[in-house]
């Protein structure tokens, strides 16, 4: 149901340049965004408004940090990994990170050749970037079992505050849950662009419509998204 | 006037984007049930929060039954008193009046008032109701859940909400939290529909400085919305997982009989932070709508533009960007440092400026207007004395060394049940006298609309007038039965049998408006397309009701602002939006 992102007038609109375009965009009519599509602005919007759920659960853990009185785990140490006989502090979430941004990148080849038509590349890469946050989630996944086993529960952990736990798996648990949705709906997609559905403007199952390939962009905004969340999560829940 | 007033030879410009496809229902299912039609999903939505609204009133009877005759009734304990506040309380702010504005004024209104076929996505925008449709269930399901629905007032305060004093501790709370999530999910779905539809899907001509200020309120009203239930979202998370997981949010180390609890080392206060970081807003997500619709019903009633409609905008948005740094003056008995009082007592009396420019630009609206003492016009002038007067004792509560004293208090009741409870409801009920026309095409009973308007407004003044007196006299609110206490005289008692009384009946009341909707459903006179002879494009409809799609083949093409009443030299006294200047000025 996705909107042609093109003025299909045949005029070209005569826009001036910088804020005078601001200005005399959000002063027409029709459009606010001008050759902006429906689901481009709707994501948008929605991320600013999942931005705002993410900073409350971020500034909910910094408060119950501050708030407890019993001291608060040492990151470097808990989320260190014994590799070879050494200590490696925060070395998971290292790796963790780079197939995370990793597949940003992937993502935004994915964009690319949608928008030229290539499908089979498109969907190739949308597979690669889904494999990538398959494999952030089941590091994951390992991450928790391996505290879990320690005894880090949500409501109590052996080196101190209980706020750890509880800020920990609701934090990279809400994350984590935003990675797989997006992983179940790049499989959806990149499907449909292997079948050409957006080619043959096929309807959807669920809502009778017509997509385009702008839905590959749309997910990339999503993706990306989740990407910069997580650099937000890792500089103020393991760094700190 | 006239730099919104497009003269004939401004060229509009040519369509942008192509006309949508819209889903065309094949079955009775598909059309009356699971509808993708805005205008049936509004009336689904409206539907629905009308029902739990009634849930509502009777717990608000129940409740004045037993402040009027304290021990006289077998059937209301402590406990089932702290069940009706709370559900009173959060089904009236959340269920009814944010559903009824932005779902259903808003999808009703927002695709016909801006010239579109539907919402930019009408199947996300159907899932937004059946989600809504679930949260009210889950919150009715409470109500037969062991123990009960939860008692912790609607404010939720931790550490008490969860601790196992209170009523609804096993079920009741775990079920209300579930329902705010659900409500928010669901919203959120409607939400990002309407406003992209007022920023993407406007008709030609149709620029933001043109719409009707209903389309503003409710537009500035969902922004606000996406931006402030994700704090609420975030605090049910959080409380749901102390409730079932025994994490320590919000909670304290706690001593319960004798014992320590689990808890430990959470912060009480962060619920109260990210509450209000909702709450405040929330009071302004049903305002601000409210504004807007009050202002057309206004204009269209007095048969005049709308007086500084530039000034009107704006206002509702810094209202709306305001709102967002008041919150904490719901807290001044929290123990916060003095600094911050000052601060949120600043900028919520900073908020009555654009508030004030408001209500001076109704006034001046009416100066010397041909005032039509229609049914919505007479709940759209209730609705200005009521705002203006609730508003008041909002600049008291503002201030923190007022505050103090008062908090708690039944001057709190009053405050709030004035300027959130009241006044908007007054302007749903003129909204709905308004637009029932072009809903169903035949107009509502006049007489019994009038009936239910003066019982309606004198009563609700009945009704809380006197609890600023009780307020200020110390009676609290949230008590079961004021028992023996010194500073409270005998008379408090009496006071109190009349709010009953006058609760009653205007409860009764809502009885004669819901049987006048059923009833002018099938014998109302039939209302035309334009029975109020309104400017905006929802009454230019080529149909009434409108058909899905709303205007046939082509869309209409807006040349004027949505005020163009009484023109000089005009052949009748409005010129719809979408008619051309060089006609438009003939005659």
């Amino acid at each position: 149901m996705a909107e042609p992102a093109l003025t299909n007038t045949g005029e070209a609109l005569t826009r001036p340049a910088g804020w005078q375009q601001i200005a005399a965009d959000w002063s027409s009519d029709q459009r606010a965004f001008k050759n902006v599509s429906w689901g481009k602005v709707m994501m948008w919007i929605f991320l600013l408004s999942d931005t705002f759920i993410f900073s409350c659960f971020l500034l909910s853990y910094m408060t119950v940090r501050m708030s407890t009185t019993v001291p608060w785990p040492n990151p470097s140490e808990v989320f260190a990994l014994t590799i070879g006989g050494k200590s490696i502090p925060l070395i998971l979430i290292a790796i963790m990170t780079f197939i995370l941004i990793s597949s940003s990148g992937t993502m935004a080849m994915a964009v690319n050749f949608g928008y030229r038509r290539d499908r089979a590349r498109t969907a190739a890469l949308m597979l690669a970037t889904a494999a990538f946050g398959a494999t952030f989630v089941g590091m994951q996944a390992f991450e928790w079992t391996k505290l879990i086993t320690e005894g880090v529960r949500p409501w109590g952990n052996p080196w101190g505050a209980v706020q750890f736990g509880s800020s920990f798996f609701m934090i990279t648990g809400f994350h984590g849950t935003h990675v797989t949705i997006g992983v179940i709906f790049l499989i959806i997609m990149a499907r449909k662009v292997w079948r050409g559905d957006f080619d043959q403007e096929r309807r959807g199952f669920f809502t009778s419509r017509k997509g385009n390939y702008e839905v590959v962009e749309i997910m990339g905004l999503y993706w990306h998204f989740v990407d910069l969340v997580w650099v937000f999560i890792f500089a103020l829940f393991y760094l700190w | 006037m006239t730099d919104v007033t497009v003269r004939a030879d401004d060229a509009i410009p040519a369509a942008e984007v192509e006309d949508v496809e819209l889903y065309h229902p094949k079955s009775w299912v598909t059309k009356y049930v699971y509808c993708q039609d805005a205008k049936v999903i509004a009336i689904q939505y409206s539907l629905t929060a009308m029902a739990i609204g009634l849930v509502a009133l009777v717990l608000s009877w129940l409740m004045r039954l037993q402040l009027a005759f304290p021990g006289s009734f077998s059937f209301i304990a402590p406990t089932d008193y702290y069940q009706f506040i709370t559900m009173h309380g959060m089904i009236m702010v959340i269920y009814l009046l944010t559903a009824l504005f932005l779902g259903g004024f808003g999808n009703y209104l927002i695709p016909l008032m801006v010239g579109a076929r539907d919402m930019v996505f009408p199947y996300v925008n159907m899932l937004s109701y059946w989600i809504y449709l679930l949260a009210v269930l889950v919150l009715v399901a409470s109500f037969f859940a062991p123990g009960g629905p939860t008692g912790a007032g609607w404010t939720l305060y931790p550490p008490q909400a969860i601790l196992s004093g209170t009523p609804g501790r096993d079920w009741g709370i775990i079920l209300m939290l579930a329902s705010l999530i659900l409500f928010i999910i669901g919203f959120t779905m409607g939400g990002l529909n309407y406003v992209v539809t007022v920023l993407q899907a406007r008709t030609r001509g149709m620029t933001l400085m043109r719409m009707p200020l209903t389309v503003w309120g409710i537009f500035t009203a969902t922004v606000m919305a996406l931006l402030a239930f994700p704090a609420l979202f975030a605090a049910c998370v959080m409380m749901l997982f102390d409730r079932l997981l025994g994490t320590s949010f919000f909670m304290p180390s706690v001593v319960e009989l004798g014992s320590y609890l689990q808890y430990g080392g959470g912060s009480p206060i962060l619920w109260q932070h990210l509450f209000w970081f909702f709450g405040h807003p929330e009071v302004y997500i049903v305002a601000l709508p409210a504004f807007g619709i009050v202002s057309d019903l206004i204009s269209t009633h007095a048969r005049k533009n709308i007086f500084g409609y530039r000034m009107m905008v704006w206002a509702i948005v810094a209202i709306g960007a305001l709102s967002f740094v008041v919150w904490a003056h719901h807290m001044y008995v929290s123990g916060m440092d003095p600094n911050f009082g000052f601060f949120f007592a600043t900028t919520t009396l900073i908020i009555a400026v654009p508030t004030a420019i408001k209500v001076y630009n109704w006034v001046l609206t009416l100066w010397r207007g041909d005032i039509h003492l229609t049914v919505p016009m007479l709940f759209a002038l209730g609705f200005i004395v009521t705002f203006v007067n609730g508003g008041l004792t909002g600049l008291f509560l503002g201030n923190v060394v007022v505050d103090v004293p008062l908090s708690a208090t039944m001057f709190v009741v009053a405050h709030f049940h004035m300027v959130m409870g009241v006044a908007p409801l007054l302007v749903i009920f003129g909204g709905i006298y308004h637009w029932y026309p072009k809903i169903t095409g035949r107009m509502l009973n006049d007489r019994l609309g009038k009936f239910h308007f003066w019982i309606t407004f004198l009563g609700a003044y009945a009704i809380f007038f006197p609890m600023h007196y009780l307020g200020l006299l110390g009676v609290p609110r949230r008590y079961y039965e004021l028992g023996e206490m010194a500073f409270i005289p005998p008379s408090a008692a009496t006071l109190n049998i009349f709010i009953t009384a006058a609760a009653l009946t205007v409860g009764a009341a809502q009885l004669v408006f819901f049987f006048n909707l059923a009833w002018s459903l099938f014998r109302g006179k039939l209302a035309g397309s334009n029975p109020w002879h309104a400017t905006t494009l929802e009454w230019q409809t080529p149909q009434t009701p409108p058909a899905h799609g709303n205007w046939g083949k082509e869309l209409p093409i807006v040349y004027r602002w949505a005020y163009d009443y009484s023109v000089p030299g005009a052949a009748q006294d409005f010129v719809p939006q979408n008619q051309p200047a060089a006609t438009g000025a003939a005659a």
